[in-house]
């Protein structure tokens, strides 16, 4: 399962399993992490494509059809997805279709909890986060929509007001470091390593797995 | 040595100039507009026709494609820059001249957010417009935007969020506005 696949078209159920996790495709690898180290083999794993960020409109009629689709498959259907930019509306869409989702604002506060996240609202609103999924797939999701490979004299006008890149570790590991050290090297920015670990998505995800 | 097929801006017609600025304008090619503005300014043209018939159409052009989806933030971000590149010339000449002042507005983004690509976009096309625009900057408070519009007394306040966290903070300052009787003024 390469990042490129889960970034374009996503990763399909197994049709295993009798709860069935609708998450986005950035989560996939930590989702499937957790799973493996915690037995839940009666979770399944459906991943939409992580694209769907770069258009947060377009991750409610996406999570709808995913729900619609399996519902008569699974006993209990779990939305993966936080807030993700729908302004409340893709809570709105999981209450109406009577399915439960995970809380907070984006990946980047469940990672790294989401009452730390906010807690640091204050002093941290000029942070840029990076987690180990947008550290791989920076340019794909960072770099090239904004423009920054065809037009690098964009960069201030997008990060100008931003003063540090946190890059928000879920694992440990030296070449995702150097990578993200990297990223704020090319926004321009000052860089903080700060491991999380999966946060408030192993917690969520182990209330999901006791039902 | 000169493209055989560059356009030579100083050669085209007032017409085919205008036009060729909106092109320019949609290209995102910043010196070419301001190389355009100064050749109208310089044959007799108002900053006022030259702002509204050359720049502001040509936008009006650029934000009609960004709707429709045809282009996007960075095309539109190089379109925005080259018009505030000829907005920079017209702008002491516009006052000069006493352009038509059609009000004032005070403009921010909220406390907590720091983004501001559409504010400053929107502070842009009001100037355009013939506004008077008073930008605030980012991370406003509900006290510095009242500051604001005790002393200036706009009739406009604009204020911006990118995020869904921080979208709430508009009503807060609606709120204190309601609170205080200024809303209606």
């Amino acid at each position: 399962m390469d990042d490129l696949t889960l970034t374009e078209t996503g990763l399909d159920p197994a049709q295993t399993g009798r709860i069935l996790l609708v998450a986005c495709g950035a989560l996939a690898h930590e989702i499937l992490e957790l799973k493996a180290a915690n037995g839940w083999s009666h979770l399944d794993l459906q991943c939409l494509p992580a694209k769907l960020h770069l258009w947060p409109e377009k991750i409610i009629p996406a999570v709808e059809a995913a729900v619609e689709t399996a519902r008569a498959d699974y006993e209990t259907i779990f939305v993966v997805y936080a807030d993700c930019g729908t302004g409340g509306l893709l809570q709105t869409a999981c209450d109406r279709l009577g399915v439960e989702m995970v809380e907070g604002p984006h990946c980047y506060a469940f990672f790294q909890g989401n009452a730390d996240f906010a807690a640091r609202t204050e002093t941290e609103f000029t942070a840029f986060y990076l987690t180990d999924f947008l550290v791989r797939q920076f340019d794909a999701f960072v770099w090239k929509p904004m423009g920054l490979d065809r037009h690098p004299e964009l960069r201030d006008m997008y990060f100008g007001n931003y003063t540090k890149l946190v890059y928000q570790a879920q694992v440990n590991d030296p070449a995702l470091d150097a990578k993200a050290e990297d990223c704020a090297r090319r926004l321009g920015l000052a860089y903080e390593r700060r491991f999380t670990g999966y946060g408030d998505l192993a917690t969520t995800l182990q209330g999901v797995a006791a039902r | 040595m000169a493209d055989e097929d560059e356009i030579i801006l100083a050669d085209l017609s007032d017409d085919e100039l205008v036009l060729q600025m909106h092109d320019d304008l949609y290209d995102g090619l910043k010196e070419e507009i301001e190389e355009a503005v100064n050749l109208l300014i310089a044959r007799g043209w108002t900053p006022y026709d030259v702002l509204t018939k050359a720049l502001v159409a040509g936008m009006t052009i650029v934000g009609a494609d960004f709707r429709d989806g045809i282009l996007f933030v960075p095309e539109v971000l190089l379109a925005a820059n080259a018009m505030k590149a000829g907005m920079f010339i017209l702008k002491p000449l516009l006052v000069e001249t006493g352009a038509p002042r059609m009000g004032k507005m005070v403009i921010g983004t909220v406390k907590g957010d720091i983004h501001d690509i559409g504010k400053n976009l929107v502070a842009m096309m009001m100037e355009g417009a013939g506004f008077e625009v008073l930008d605030l900057g980012i991370n406003n408070s509900v006290e510095k935007y009242l500051d604001a519009l005790e002393r200036e007394q706009p009739d406009i306040l604009g204020m911006s969020a990118l995020l869904t966290t921080t979208m709430p903070y508009m009503k807060v300052v609606i709120d204190t506005m309601k609170e205080k009787g200024m809303r209606e003024d």
